[in-house]
């Protein structure tokens, strides 16, 4: 059983220029946003889709025959610390979590580890593009104080193909990603510890409006540098930290929230609101009454792990696995991410689970290609087979929602990619170990 | 005394209860899979299993047309339901702890798990110390006391851990990621970790030996004064006499072998590597053992000792002739162990039967409890998982669960019951709030009693 059919590596050295047009043959096409072609081809012409249907004549393409199988736009994974960290636990290998409160002018592509060994795992689960975050997350049960990190810095999308991050990079600055101030939870029962007493409701209030308020002058302070910049005053002195929210100020980049509970939710995007910012909201596990402001304000959400645990003990067993289904029953727009690197290439099971607690089986997919590229505006590129995006394409054996479901070959812009890694290497390998 | 005589007739009503599951697709595991089929559950064991089942008169009948039915799942690595921590890692041989003195049956991750199709649970303590503590069996019999959900007639374990985790006592302050909260301790090393391990068995044997010498003189008619006895070895007596299984905590394929060679050396055997990470690279040795390997799916890059994880270690060492099961080692994933399995299909070609029997019938072997669970066998226990589509589908359910042919989980039960729970919880927090209320004023009222009359403002709200 290998990763890919023999003929299927001997396609890739012949499939590797760019300038090429390449026709996939006898698959059955997927497209996500249009009804199913069976016995379906798609023409690739420098890397874009250049034409879809039963019936295509393309003389001196190079054919590439699908054997009946399944095409499906690439899948995508909205959060995620690809290229950022190799080993989690290994600090000199993880480059997340700048030290500093604002930092919007850090840029996620920058450090991206075109050969990290993950890309070419995650590549392999069918994954064609994520979005790679600065940062590891927010800090719901811990203990954030005055210089905990607000703004850890601008998320990029990454294709996973390329040989140095500028090719990789699809979407610079897609989102600035924000650890919204919180007041962590204070267990009931305090622990027992020797240090420094356990903080109190009423610090606890003290420091998170004391973060708003900080945060409420930066933009603030942004909003008076962007003014500055275009009044062209004579002694104006630049500064990358204020030039990188202006495009957040002017609503053009969203803003990244992860936002776990209710009222965290709930405050964000009132601070949207008074700052006229586009918002998104990432991670949430405790949706409670916001559902019908996210719907009406029309505010999309980035899912994180819903493979996880209830929060409270009393919760409903399910309350994680039907998060999705209160979203589309709510009408609110949301795609899935994992907001790690181990687990990256598994995003589309997470899907795959809303299916079993009520979510529409075509939604699920949805939420893991055309929605992801809608929430971060590169829905004219990725995210489905339309003619003149980006031919971001999976060939698989079944519904790529599937643990079962193997995936047989990949196109990232264009480009055959290999389904090889570290993982397949090892199997090779030490499989026929006498 | 009354109360408990109840119970036991209750408990006997339930036993005699008869079930009839009707027309599912079932899953045996061992059996090859009915398309249609009829399973009769007869005092809490699978009586007939067939095309066709006649009704008993009185018995429950489940229409499970269009679902499926599988064998309760079996968690190989738990530590779900162990109260507070779960390592003892003062000591490099923790042998003297037993989880079985603290576990909490009322943890809801026991029902949570229950509600994914898990009947069965391998609860262990950490992976701290070389050796660590005795380990147990259990079946999920969410609402029981602590001593019913144990697995009658399981053999216990005992937990050995290799590699990073065990070593880490070991190292220098400049090496640790966070301060140390005891003091440095040997072995720091897989060195040190693969002595450990050698020179308690050392003393279990010349432990073992004084009592054997002590029998011996007893039965020959003579006074000997006993050997004094030690908690910490017995247990290591035990598993050199057979009678407690080694659970062993393990990554590289280097300290596998090791274990695996001390294990000769000493005379006892491993019965399970856990995670076992590396276990494809050394899967012959691990066969020839006899040693079974409960590993994860699909996890890796989480730490450096697992550089060389692949998803495929399961198929490898499958087709290498080790029962191989998939555990979660979690409470979350131990809610869905076979959409997990159904990875080993992707990852090696396996097929659907084998994977499911990753979390059935194998774990049930390396536990030495498959003579009553792990498959739908006329016999065995009726353990069984109603499912609204195939296990192995990502967009399946679980409808309904039994251990021992009594209902423990029921999703139109649960759901049915949520307006109920919510209103009962709200009920609970106006009582604590009232009662709170009550204290409050009383307190007051005795403040003012003993004082001027309006001498303390009233406390405000929130205070509190």
């Amino acid at each position: 059983m290998r990763p890919a059919p023999l003929f299927f590596a001997l396609a890739a050295c012949c499939l590797a220029a760019e300038h090429q047009s390449i026709i996939i043959r006898n698959v059955t096409v997927h497209p996500v946003t249009s009804p199913e072609i069976e016995g379906g081809s798609v023409l690739i012409v420098d890397g874009k889709i250049a034409g879809i249907g039963s019936d295509i004549q393309a003389p001196g393409a190079q054919v590439f025959d699908g054997q009946g199988m399944h095409l499906y736009p690439g899948l995508i994974n909205a959060g995620t610390n690809v290229g950022l960290a190799e080993i989690s636990s290994i600090r000199d290998t993880v480059d997340l979590d700048e030290i500093g409160i604002f930092n919007p002018q850090l840029k996620a592509e920058v450090a991206f580890n075109p050969t990290s060994e993950h890309i070419q795992i995650v590549r392999a689960a069918g994954i064609t593009t994520v979005l790679s975050l600065p940062s590891s997350g927010g800090e719901e049960f811990g203990s954030p104080n005055a210089t905990t990190p607000m703004i850890t810095g601008q998320a990029a999308l990454m294709h996973l193909d390329g040989w140095t991050w500028e090719e990789m990079a699809l979407k610079r600055g897609a989102a600035l990603d924000l650890l919204f101030p919180i007041i962590p939870s204070v267990p009931r029962r305090q622990p027992v510890t020797t240090g420094t007493p356990p903080r109190t409701y009423p610090d606890l209030e003290r420091e998170y409006k004391v973060k708003l308020e900080q945060l409420s002058t930066f933009f603030e302070d942004a909003r008076r540098y962007a003014k500055a910049t275009s009044a062209g005053a004579p002694d104006f002195e630049p500064d990358p930290k204020l030039e990188a929210m202006i495009p957040v100020i002017e609503g053009k980049r969203p803003i990244l929230v992860r936002a776990a509970k209710e009222r965290a939710i709930k405050d964000a995007v009132e601070f949207a609101d008074k700052e006229k910012v586009k918002i998104i909201i990432a991670d949430p596990h405790d949706l409670g009454s916001t559902l019908d402001l996210l719907a009406k304000r029309g505010i999309p959400v980035v899912l994180g792990q819903t493979l996880s645990l209830p929060l409270k003990e009393d919760d409903a067993y399910d309350s994680q696995y039907s998060l999705p289904s209160q979203l589309f029953k709510a009408g609110v727009k949301f795609c899935f991410a994992t907001f790690d690197v181990e687990f990256a290439r598994n995003v589309a099971f997470q899907a795959a689970a809303a299916v079993a607690f009520d979510l529409p089986q075509e939604e699920a997919l949805k939420s893991v290609t055309i929605r992801a590229a809608e929430i971060f505006g590169v829905a004219d590129q990725i995210g489905s087979i339309e003619k003149g995006k980006v031919a971001d394409l999976i060939l698989t054996d079944g519904d790529p929602l599937q643990a079962t479901t193997s995936i047989k070959a990949e196109f990232i812009a264009g480009r055959l990619v290999s389904l090889e890694s570290h993982h397949t290497r090892l199997y090779e390998k030490w499989k026929d170990r006498p | 005394m009354r109360t408990a005589f109840l119970l036991f007739l209750l408990a006997i009503g339930i036993q005699a209860q008869t079930l009839l599951i009707r027309n599912a697709t079932v899953l045996t595991v061992t059996k090859g899979t009915l398309q249609t089929g009829c399973v009769l559950v007869r005092n809490g064991k699978i009586a007939e299993v067939g095309p066709n089942v006649n009704a008993p008169a009185g018995a429950t009948v489940v229409d499970a047309t269009g679902k499926f039915l599988s064998p309760g799942l079996i968690d190989c690595h738990s530590h779900t339901a162990v109260e507070g921590s779960v390592n003892e890692g003062s000591v490099s041989d923790s042998s003297m702890v037993n989880i079985a003195d603290v576990l909490d049956p009322t943890d809801i991750n026991i029902y949570r798990a229950l509600a994914g199709g898990l009947t069965v649970s391998n609860v262990l303590h950490g992976s701290a110390n070389a050796i660590g503590g005795q380990t147990i069996v259990i079946k999920l019999r969410w609402g029981k006391p602590a001593k019913d959900l144990m697995f009658a007639g399981a053999k216990p374990g005992i937990k050995f851990a290799l590699g990073e985790n065990p070593k880490r006592q070991g190292y220098p302050a400049e090496f640790l990621s966070s301060p140390a909260t005891q003091e440095r301790r040997f072995p720091g090393t897989r060195l040190g970790v693969e002595d450990e391990i050698r020179e308690d068995f050392t003393q279990a044997k010349i432990y073992q030996t004084k009592w054997k010498q002590y029998n011996e003189r007893l039965a020959r008619g003579e006074h000997p004064i006993p050997p004094r006895r030690d908690l910490r070895l017995e247990p290591l007596v035990e598993v050199l006499e057979g009678k407690r299984y080694v659970h062993a905590h393990s990554y590289r394929s280097d300290e596998i072998l090791a274990l695996i060679r001390t294990a000769d050396d000493m005379g006892f055997k491993i019965r399970t590597f856990q995670h076992v990470l590396e276990g494809y690279k050394v899967a012959k040795e691990i066969a020839a053992h006899g040693a079974g390997a409960s590993t994860f799916s699909d996890w890796y890059g989480y730490k450096y000792e697992v550089i060389d994880a692949t998803p495929y270690n399961a198929a490898i060492m499958t087709r290498k002739g080790v029962v191989v099961s998939l555990n979660s080692d979690s409470d979350e994933l131990q809610r869905h162990l076979n959409w997990d399995a159904a990875k080993v299909v992707r990852y090696g070609g396996l097929t659907p039967e084998e994977a499911l029997a990753m979390v059935t019938i194998n774990p049930a072997k390396q536990l030495g409890i498959d003579d009553t669970v792990g498959s739908i066998e006329v016999g065995k226990s009726a353990d069984l998982v109603l499912y609204d589509r195939d296990p192995l589908s990502n967009y399946s359910k679980v409808l309904k669960v039994w251990i021992d042919g009594h209902p423990y989980f029921d999703r139109d039960q649960d759901l049915q019951d949520r307006d109920k729970r919510a209103a009962r919880k709200k009920e609970l927090i106006a009582k604590e709030k009232a009662e709170e209320d009550a204290a409050r004023k009383k307190s007051e009222t005795e403040r003012k009693d003993k004082t001027t009359p309006n001498a303390v403002p009233p406390t405000k709200e929130g205070e509190l």
